[in-house]
């Protein structure tokens, strides 16, 4: 590829960090690398900083600054709430409520909980991606401990009715987590107003470092640890605290919160100017998702007729990163667990293409993709058995 | 992830197309799996005189096409049914092993297209040697 301009389409994957954020993180590296449990000055300019980053999460969050604790990330906060509250609250009851379309790292949790012999409910989504929060409210039982559902999916970017969801777990005394990974600085989040017990960040998905995130605990909430060991966080979360990177988070969140309609104006405009040429232009092509419950930045549409790894490949070939909800490229034969919940058919979920925009992108960005991936989507077609066979017209082209 | 020669046959694929009245035509695979071939031969005097495909699917299922057509052209029947997986797998530089399901795919292609035009010269059809399904189950699609 050589010097070619490199077109960055998959914020949802990973962001790259902000010059703002770099600069703030790097005197933690060098200067003030002092250990925060020690007692002499350099260490204590390493415990304002944490201080500083938990005050600019909590704000974000309208969160008060002591339930804010720091991870290494979305996993391991998912992994911490849903292991913490489940362990801690067995007494109670052993039946946790979740939705078909979560992240693995909520998935996955709820599945070896199961083998703890806790019982998991998995609620479906409509065709758009959405939990029906009636739906949600018929699955509680008197056993129900923990609800966990995303604030936005990571793959169709479909936004769930959190508050509602929210005040149901609230009636109902059941606690309520969300992964809100790819929700923060795209819609406005305030965890008192929305009844949010507790809440799953990372810091890559906002212009942040990999390796740092945070979990919102709210004050009152059982839970039991997930790291043992030494005092950090409270004496919630053992480990030195990884202090550049909470530096790095605290700066980011401050950054994206920021001007939260304005940003995500400027992200849409660009997206939707996106999905509209795409979709005049290229036939038997359908928008996953919902149409306007969905991340400023998320496009995902299907096409079919061909498969998305040799799409992803052609357009790396033009420099453009993106990424798919086919099997070939997840190392299973299974295509994305989140189109199928929508009931899309399998061949077509093999045809998911997920552009995601952000700051990295401009509107001369959104000119080359429209122009490369018309061609990309034709040569594949020519040569593909299936598009033959069905003819060029009919089909479902949803739009 | 994939070999430079995997990358070249994917971009570059040889033999993309159809044969007109081809002698044989071997479908195989699934669109529910991710990939479906479908392999035209033009034979005469029992050597594959050309060898065409088309594919749905990734970049490997592409390139595992593009190289068994190569690889069975100027063949006799009896050379062209014993190119394997493998042999398709090694003039690619390898594949990842998940990937490995393509080219039997491609293997497969190719014999059901040579049994195609063995039954319609109303021969009887080869049998397979070594059925792939018990050997690659954990590689292959349920559907």
């Amino acid at each position: 590829m050589g010097a070619q301009h490199i077109i960055y389409m998959d914020h949802s994957a990973t962001t790259f960090v902000k010059p703002e954020v770099v600069d703030a993180m790097i005197p933690y590296f060098t200067e003030h690398f002092g250990n925060p449990s020690s007692i002499y000055s350099i260490a204590r300019e390493s415990k304002k900083a944490i201080d500083a980053a938990r005050l600019q999460t909590a704000k974000a969050l309208g969160a008060d600054p002591d339930e804010i604790y720091f991870t290494s990330g979305g996993s391991e906060s998912d992994n911490w709430a849903i292991k913490g509250v489940a362990f801690a609250n067995r007494k109670r009851g052993n039946h946790i409520i979740t939705s078909q379309i979560e992240h693995h790292a909520v998935l996955h949790t709820c599945q070896y909980l199961e083998k703890e012999g806790f019982e998991v409910t998995y609620l479906p989504v409509d065709q758009y991606g959405l939990v029906d929060p009636a739906v949600l409210e018929k699955a509680i039982t008197e056993k129900t401990i923990l609800i966990s559902i995303m604030y936005a999916n990571n793959e169709i970017g479909t936004i769930e009715p959190i508050a509602e969801l929210g005040a149901i777990a609230r009636k109902h005394n059941v606690y309520f987590h969300t992964d809100a990974v790819q929700a923060i600085g795209s819609v406005p989040i305030d965890v008192k107003a929305q009844n949010i017990d507790l809440l799953s960040l990372s810091a890559h998905k906002f212009y942040g470092p990999k390796g740092t995130g945070a979990l919102y605990i709210k004050k009152g909430v059982r839970i039991d640890n997930l790291m043992h060991g030494g005092g950090q966080e409270r004496r919630r979360r053992a480990g030195t605290e990884n202090i550049a990177g909470i530096v790095g988070m605290g700066k980011a969140i401050e950054m994206v919160t920021a001007d939260i309609p304005g940003h995500s104006a400027k992200i849409r405009a660009m997206r939707d100017r996106l999905v509209k040429g795409v979709l005049a232009t290229i036939s038997h092509a359908r928008l996953n998702g919902h149409p306007e419950k969905r991340l400023a930045g998320n496009f995902n549409v299907s096409f079919e007729f061909i498969e998305g790894e040799s799409m992803l490949l052609w357009l790396d070939d033009e420099g453009i990163c993106a990424s798919t909800g086919s099997a070939c490229t997840s190392g299973s034969l299974e295509p994305s667990h989140v189109l199928l919940a929508t009931g899309l058919p399998v061949e077509i979920s093999h045809g998911s293409l997920r552009l995601s925009l952000g700051d990295a992108n401009s509107e001369k960005d959104v000119d080359v993709v429209l122009e490369v991936l018309p061609k990309v989507v034709a040569k594949l077609r020519d040569m593909s058995p299936l598009y033959v066979k069905s003819g060029k017209e009919g089909g479902c082209n949803v739009q | 992830m994939y070999s430079d020669k995997v990358m070249d046959h994917f971009k570059n694929p040889r033999n993309v197309g159809e044969i007109e009245n081809a002698d044989g035509i071997g479908e195989v695979g699934n669109p529910v799996c991710g990939d479906i071939m479908k392999i035209f031969l033009k034979i005469e005097n029992n050597v594959i005189t050309d060898a065409k495909f088309k594919t749905f699917g990734c970049g490997a299922a592409i390139a595992s096409s593009s190289m068994a057509t190569e690889l069975v052209r100027g063949k006799t029947l009896e050379e062209a049914w014993e190119v394997s997986n493998q042999a398709v797998a090694e003039a690619l530089e390898g594949l990842p092993p998940i990937k490995m399901h393509c080219s039997v795919l491609a293997e497969e292609g190719i014999h059901k297209a040579i049994n195609d035009y063995r039954v319609k010269k109303g021969l009887e059809p080869w049998v397979e040697k070594n059925p792939h399904s018990h050997e690659h189950e954990d590689m292959t699609c349920q559907h």
